[in-house]
């Protein structure tokens, strides 16, 4: 069975700086995959480059099989890919609700939009509550259960999280962190990229290590979790 | 003669003109932030698309046959234009510094004129617009209104429940808001934003065409240069209005005309200014309000706060 995600020698450049410097891994249909790493190391160059944002140097990207290099970002998420950003990036001028059907923008069957946006509420019930209210009145936390409300909304194969916890409150996280277990449990599959390693970590079968645009390490959620080097320059044990 | 309901009806008259032609300015600002300066001279060809049609349809065709024809020919002029100068002019500098956008679209609008003078038969001076026939309208003993200016009384709040249908009701324009909101955002949920900029150019090419024909039909004629300061006075009105808002720019519209004849029937009352009054200063007094608006509320009348967009 090939791998739904396949990333090989993945190379992104700013001018003439280069942010990922050739790294490669893949997602298996149903995992939760973990990028972690401090700023900088490139992590959210590679999702934005995934979804098409940023266009490669070198190396290869392949969907189901199918290469995306080339590929404009408007059409990748039609072929299964949705992308909530670092900063969630909802649509502050929007109210909820829109936020959410923009999230289904491509999609043409009314009736299963409708349940999609019930069921975003369902996941997130403050959402339902504040449906007709603006987007950018939201606090951080509401914001980040839209943006992965709106990615959710493009009935993705693959979904692809940025952040989901940068800048939230510990109660917050924690919510956002058991929303994305939720999501796993349905069978969801993830790209999750984080800072906080021991969240991400533990909830994800596969993880990589990223350092300065390079994959340092790489194991299973749990190995990573007990490995020594990732203990002391990841989760400040000494 | 200075009877304040006429000037009053004036100055919207001519605001809506102004209004129809900042909503180009605004809505490609909103999306691309981009200051279109040859926008005044996509509205001049919009008048000489109308003209073109109207000089081929045959001797004695009646002005009420003639004027949808000649508004649909205005637009389709102003839109194709409009249309290639994003594709040739502003697509390629997509990403760099905005000075270079901003020259090219001056260096266009240089372009547009001179082409028109040169290539248009007898373009150098003005060229004869069809006019409605009749005499003004008497609505009181007190105020009264041109034939052609009934035209734009429609046309405009006409054009403006239309817009701002389409921009909150169909797929479009929810797409449309999104990419003025977020242009990155708005990809990753599939948008094609370089669609929706096009559909921003062309939209306010559109309207600046039925403003085109509403300004032939008033004044009698078009001319290669009629759009600088008419696009001169819509760019102040979208700034009035708070650029990247559809109902500011005919907001702004209408203050800056209304504002503009009050100041042209009244200032010269005032002691010490009767020098002052008189149609040659209309344009002072546009650009004067500018100021006091930009030094009081720089983001407009119904602009947001920049920093929101961060």
């Amino acid at each position: 069975m090939t791998a739904l995600l396949e990333v090989e020698d993945l190379r992104v450049a700013y001018g003439k700086i280069e942010a990922v410097k050739g790294i490669s891994f893949k997602v298996d249909a149903g995992e939760v995959v973990t990028l972690i790493g401090t700023n900088g190391a490139g992590k959210t160059t590679t999702l934005r480059t995934l979804s098409g944002l940023l266009k490669p140097v070198g190396g290869q990207i392949r969907f189901e099989g199918k290469p995306l290099n080339g590929v404009p970002a408007h059409r990748i998420v039609s072929l299964g890919l949705a992308h909530s950003p670092e900063g969630r990036h909802i649509f502050p001028r929007m109210t909820i609700e829109e936020n959410l059907l923009l999230g289904a923008f491509l999609r043409r069957d009314a009736a299963g939009i409708q349940k999609d946006v019930r069921k975003a509420y369902d996941l997130f019930p403050i959402l339902g509550e504040r449906r007709r209210q603006a987007a950018g009145t939201l606090s951080g936390g509401e914001q980040q259960m839209l943006a992965m409300g709106r990615a959710l909304m493009s009935q993705p194969k693959l979904l692809m999280l940025d952040e989901p916890s940068m800048g939230l409150s510990p109660i917050m996280m924690q919510k956002i962190m058991s929303t994305i277990t939720e999501l796993r449990a349905t069978g969801t599959t993830i790209l999750l990229v984080e800072q906080n390693a021991q969240a991400a970590l533990s909830l994800a079968d596969q993880g990589h290590v990223m350092e300065t645009g390079r994959v340092v390490l790489s194991g299973t959620g749990r190995d990573l979790l007990h490995d020594e080097s990732v203990r002391k320059a990841y989760l400040g044990e000494d | 003669m200075h009877e304040l309901p006429q000037q009053l009806a004036n100055g919207l008259i001519l605001g809506s003109m102004y209004g129809l032609i900042a909503i180009g300015y605004t809505m490609v600002y909103g999306i691309v932030q981009l200051i279109n300066f040859a926008h005044g001279e996509i509205f001049m060809t919009g008048g000489f698309g109308a003209l073109t049609t109207w000089l081929a349809l045959p001797d004695g065709t009646s002005i009420w046959l003639a004027l949808p024809l000649m508004l649909v020919g205005g637009v389709l002029t102003a839109v194709l234009i409009a249309m290639a100068a994003e594709r040739f002019a502003y697509r390629p500098l997509r990403g760099a510094p905005r000075l270079a956008p901003l020259i090219t679209a001056i260096g266009l609008s240089i372009a547009l004129q001179q082409a028109v003078w040169s290539w248009y038969p007898n373009a150098k001076d003005a060229r004869t617009f069809p006019q409605i026939p009749g005499g003004p309208i008497s609505l009181t003993s007190s105020l009264s209104i041109q034939r052609a200016d009934l035209f734009l009384l429609v046309a405009a709040p006409l054009s403006m429940v239309v817009l701002g249908t389409f921009v909150r009701k169909t797929r479009t324009g929810r797409a449309m808001q999104a990419t003025a909101q977020d242009p990155d955002t708005a990809k990753l949920m599939g948008i094609n934003t370089d669609r929706i900029i096009v559909v921003a150019f062309a939209l306010g090419a559109a309207f600046a065409a039925v403003a085109a024909v509403a300004h032939g039909l008033r004044y009698g004629q078009v001319d290669y240069q009629m759009g600088f300061i008419a696009g001169l006075k819509a760019f102040t009105a979208a700034v009035l209005g708070g650029i990247g808002n559809i109902y500011g720019a005919m907001l702004g519209g209408l203050v800056l005309g209304v504002a503009e004849a009050l100041a042209t029937a009244y200032i010269s009352d005032v002691p010490g200014m009767h020098q002052l009054g008189g149609g040659s200063w209309a344009d002072v007094w546009a650009f004067v309000l500018l100021i006091v608006v930009l030094l009081v509320r720089p983001q407009g009348l119904l602009g947001e706060r920049v920093a929101d967009r961060a």
